[in-house]
């Protein structure tokens, strides 16, 4: 198949912007969790109602409403701004929940005891605090990873070239749609074990007690 | 020197200090005693600030603890505590336990803080674990390492909330060795503790805790040997 190099271009995208999803998903639900937690009145309410929004609502929707929604009050994104958006608000929601319960089963004792040895709140929290938190949380991490991979073939729906995207529009040339999807499903499914295995990898380097 | 002078503190409308004062100078070991839920673990976070108060004042060499314009942050470093419940941080080895605070606090190098902990893990007997994580510490020696952590800091006051009652009995003695030591040294210390020949052997005063007051303080041969308070009398009938 002449086409592969573009596929594997292609998968390259869809890898990249699962990645940049996840690290915006990554600050932006660390954030929800703390507001949620820490915060009272409007700050909470957007908090609550973004979480309940994503975990909630068909990826489709949230991505429909980046596209066309933005769309129709006169806000044009480009495709790759659509499914980025889309997926970092999905991850964010969802990871906020993730974290929420992560910083709920670290002992409030841990806290006092960084703060009583002269620690700001920040350094208490980057220190001690969240890095335990990303270990609790670190097997939904890796899931909501593969997830964004997988979610990100909606971006074919709002005329994204990435992994799907590609395909369709090569298949479509061709005619040859079933071969061309099932080299595209290979190509996600070597994604997903590809992260799969950096993530024990990783897990193995970073958590060592 | 430690001045608290009228402090009241409440959780909700529930009164938990009811006008405490007390001085500790320089160099002394006060032990704290009294029947649970009188107040005890909470004056030492109203010392430190890990909990607010409602009236009166602390103050820690001059400084008011609880005023508006104070380095909180500054202040604790004189403030050693160690608390009830072991809280050595899980994902750190002992050595890096130690370290971290002079570290980003203070401001030492890393060199300069691995020398720093590395001394004091050895004066609290654990120079053969600067490299193992807390979950393969005993409880004691987790203490230890609270005590280590805090002493790094180079503090001028030790609190220790209960330092010993979360542990094995055949625990209890390498922590109240260590905190003698301490004591020999002439660091400046208030013990809640429940060990009563702790309090007898080592501490300068014993101050009583009933209901939010300090019902009685004086020489542990007094408060031991004569207590004037019937709460004091029935308390130390029970343990006995
Ligand atoms: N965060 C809190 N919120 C509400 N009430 C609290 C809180 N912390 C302590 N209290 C209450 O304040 C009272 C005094 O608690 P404190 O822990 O100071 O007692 P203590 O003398 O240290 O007892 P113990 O020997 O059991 O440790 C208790 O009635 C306790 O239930
Ligand atoms: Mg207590």
């Amino acid at each position: 198949m002449k086409n592969l190099p573009d596929l594997l271009e292609a998968g390259l995208t869809t890898l990249q912007i699962a990645v940049l999803s996840m690290v915006i998903g990554i600050v932006i639900g660390l954030a929800l969790a703390l507001i949620r937690m820490h915060m009272r009145g409007p700050a909470k309410w957007f908090a609550s109602t973004w979480v309940e929004l994503a975990r909630n609502t068909p990826a489709l929707f949230q991505l429909f409403f980046f596209g066309f929604g933005l769309g129709a009050i006169g806000v044009h994104l480009t495709p790759y701004t659509i499914v980025l958006a889309a997926l970092s608000f999905n991850c964010a929601g969802y990871l906020a929940e993730n974290f929420r319960g992560g910083f709920q089963a670290i002992p409030d004792t841990q806290l006092r005891a960084a703060r009583s040895l002269g620690m700001t709140g920040w350094q208490a929290y980057s220190r001690i605090i969240i890095p335990q938190v990303f270990r609790i949380v670190y097997h939904p991490l890796t899931n909501q990873m593969v997830w964004a991979v997988l979610m990100s073939s909606l971006g074919m729906l709002v005329g994204f070239r990435e992994l799907s995207g590609e395909t369709q529009a090569l298949a479509s040339r061709t005619y040859r749609i079933f071969e061309y999807f099932a080299v595209t499903a290979v190509i996600y499914y070597a994604i997903v074990k590809f992260i799969l295995g950096a993530s024990r990898l990783l897990a193995a380097r970073l958590f060592k007690y | 020197m430690i001045e608290i002078r009228g402090l009241e503190k409440y959780f909700g409308t529930l009164q938990v200090l009811k006008g405490i004062d007390l001085t500790v100078p320089k160099g002394e070991v006060l032990s704290i005693i009294g029947a649970s839920g009188s107040g005890k673990s909470t004056l030492l976070y109203c010392i430190n600030a890990l909990e607010e108060i409602q009236a009166g004042s602390v103050k820690v060499d001059g400084t008011d603890v609880h005023a508006k314009g104070t380095d909180i942050n500054a202040l604790r470093q004189k403030l050693g505590m160690v608390f009830q419940q072991w809280n050595s941080f899980p994902h750190l080895t002992a050595l890096e336990n130690v370290a971290l605070s002079p570290r980003i606090v203070k401001g030492k190098t890393k060199a300069e803080a691995r020398d720093i902990a590395a001394k004091q893990l050895e004066h609290v007997g654990l120079a053969d674990k600067l490299d193992v994580y807390p979950s393969a510490l005993s409880g004691g020696q987790q203490q230890r390492l609270a005590i280590a952590r805090a002493l790094a800091m180079e503090p001028e006051y030790m609190l220790f909330d209960e330092a010993t009652s979360a542990l094995d009995p055949e625990l209890v003695g390498e922590v109240l060795d260590t905190m003698r030591l301490l004591a020999e040294e002439g660091m400046t210390m208030i013990c809640v503790t429940h060990e009563m020949n702790f309090a007898r052997d080592v501490s300068d005063r014993v101050a009583f805790f009933h209901q939010g007051v300090i019902e009685e303080i004086d020489s542990p041969d007094k408060i031991f040997g004569a207590p004037k308070s019937e709460h004091l009398q029935k308390f130390l009938s029970n343990i006995r």
